[in-house]
């Protein structure tokens, strides 16, 4: 299968002390398929999904390539200009943010901000937007939809936040959603049910996904390909089952121990309790 | 073990949103009942919007529950009563580090303050390394501001700004939330090395049931403002509410 997108040799410096904060990370994603970014904060997991999409700020210049291609040819996303940049992120790629609570506007209603997105990328009418609004909230399984439109950013909780923000990529059916901790403020049935919704709108329409978590456990859940980074250079790329059973690189071993550490009580009476029952 | 903090019956509205909204309550507690005992750490999770925070700052004594029968007692007191009883002996560490911490002191400062506030006077020099030793933090970070360190570094600023008084009881507000999970695990094992060195009981608020698993005794499941499942870590897969079994159910393991 022909890649979606192909990112080479990317890095991103800071124009201010001339200092290098990516260190040439190159990926590819395919159609259909999931890319899973991890490593601890400050690795250049979102840096480099926001360098790819222009979204960094203006004394940071990215160099390399970032191909999109689709059936009308190749687009290199870092030649780019505003406008153009912005038609895309519109409606061929969607970035959910990790900070939900400074994604959104704080003067406009949750429900406003979310028909704005559909009505400008969509074409289509207010009352449009709004079904389609109740629909991207029902699901992701938000309690009382009807209530959320109408309140403001501060009013809803972190993970209500986020799961606005997920909604409102699903429902937009992009290329590529580009996902930067989507499901680390969700308790665990928000967190399966957001994943299974990346699933499924995977299965049904071939859109492609970037997932940036530090959870391993999703990570594997849901990626075919996994980027292991640390201080912003590529550690380990590869197939994202055989990269777990085998880690290659000793950075990924140590992430890997301290989350099997971590699930290690929750496990075992989970376990306990399997065999006694 | 004796109760240190006695729940019973709370509860808790707040106005809702919108228009006309003058004579429109919304309840987020709904008769929560439940008990810490002492020296335990008590797990706490429910989903966002479950009214986890909201019982946090009641328990903090920072708002007051609704009027009615029900109360919160520490060791047999009201809250506010006791605080004011035992200045500094409850601390609390938040989730989002970098808000709560002054952003213009830098790491000794943040320490000595509450120090201070409890009437120390003269050098603290002594107590601030033994503090950062506690919480394995180097002795050259002091001087530093919140912003020259790590998103786990802070945490660990706050968490040795919460035993610097010796508390009874801390409660961990979603307080590894915001770390990485090889970060995480360091804390967690840091957490439980505190408490039980310190002799301390622990409120720990999360939606991480792994993470809960990890440093919890005991585990209270709250659903949209009820408690509906109380079970001992150990005996988690024994939990019979149905949200609490999906809850586990729905968790997605790491394996190798």
């Amino acid at each position: 299968m022909s890649n979606l997108l192909a990112v080479r040799n990317l890095k991103v410096t800071d124009l201010r002390n001339q200092a290098e904060i990516i260190h040439g990370v190159s990926f590819e994603l395919k159609k259909n398929s999931c890319l899973g970014i991890v490593g601890e904060s400050g690795s250049g997991k979102s840096m480099t999904a926001k360098a790819m999409l222009g979204l960094t700020n203006p004394w940071l210049r990215s160099q390399g390539t970032a191909e999109l291609s689709n059936e009308h040819g190749v687009l290199d996303l870092l030649q780019q200009d505003e406008s153009t940049l912005r038609a895309i992120r519109g409606q061929r790629i969607c970035m959910i943010l990790q900070d939900a609570m400074s994604a959104f506007d704080p003067l406009a209603k949750i429900g406003s901000q979310m028909s704005e997105t559909f009505i400008e990328n969509k074409g289509i009418c207010r009352s449009e937007a709004r079904s389609m609004v109740l629909a991207a909230l029902q699901m992701v399984n938000m309690p009382e939809p009807e209530q959320v439109l109408k309140k403001y950013s501060h009013q809803l909780s972190g993970g209500m936040l986020q799961r606005c923000m997920v909604a409102t990529a699903l429902a937009m059916k992009p290329d590529i959603i580009v996902a930067d901790e989507p499901t680390t403020a969700l308790d665990s049935i928000n967190q399966r049910l957001v994943v299974e919704e990346f699933k499924l709108l995977r299965q049904e329409t071939g859109t492609a996904l970037i997932f940036i978590s530090h959870d391993l456990g999703v990570v594997q859940h849901l990626a075919d390909q996994v980027l292991v980074m640390r201080s912003g250079e590529r550690v380990e790329y590869g197939e994202a089952r055989s990269t777990f059973k085998n880690p290659q690189h000793e950075y990924t071993k140590y992430l890997i121990d301290s989350r099997l550490e971590m699930s290690k009580s929750f496990q075992k009476a989970m376990k306990r309790g399997a065999a006694s029952a | 073990m004796p109760n240190l903090i006695e729940i019973k019956n709370i509860g808790k509205s707040y106005l809702k949103a919108g228009r006309n909204f003058r004579d429109t309550k919304v309840k987020v507690l709904k008769g929560v009942t439940f008990t810490i005992e002492e020296g335990l750490c008590v797990g706490l999770i429910g989903e966002s919007g479950s009214g986890k925070s909201t019982l946090t700052r009641l328990i903090l004594g920072l708002e007051k529950p609704d009027k009615g029968n029900g109360a919160i007692l520490i060791k047999g007191l009201p809250v506010r009563q006791w605080i004011k009883a035992n200045q500094g002996k409850m601390s609390v560490v938040f989730q989002d580090y970098t808000s709560s911490i002054n952003p213009q002191y830098t790491v000794r400062e943040t320490l000595e303050e509450p120090m201070r506030a409890m009437g120390h006077k003269g050098n603290l020099d002594g107590k601030i390394d033994v503090l950062l030793d506690k919480v394995s933090l180097s002795l050259d970070l002091k001087d530093r501001y919140a912003h020259e360190l790590s998103g786990g570094q802070v945490q660990r600023v706050c968490i040795a700004r919460a035993i610097s008084t010796n508390p009874k009881f801390i409660v961990l507000d979603e307080a590894i939330s915001s770390l990485d999970v090889s970060v995480q695990t360091q804390v967690l094992n840091l957490l439980h090395k505190l408490r039980l060195d310190m002799k301390m009981t622990y409120l720990f608020v999360a939606h991480d049931l792994q993470a809960v698993a990890h440093l919890c005794n005991k585990i209270v499941f709250l659903y949209r403002g009820e408690v509906v499942e109380e079970v001992m870590s150990w005996d988690l897969a024994n939990a019979q509410n149905e949200y609490a079994k999906s809850l586990l159910a729905s968790v997605i393991p790491f394996e190798v």
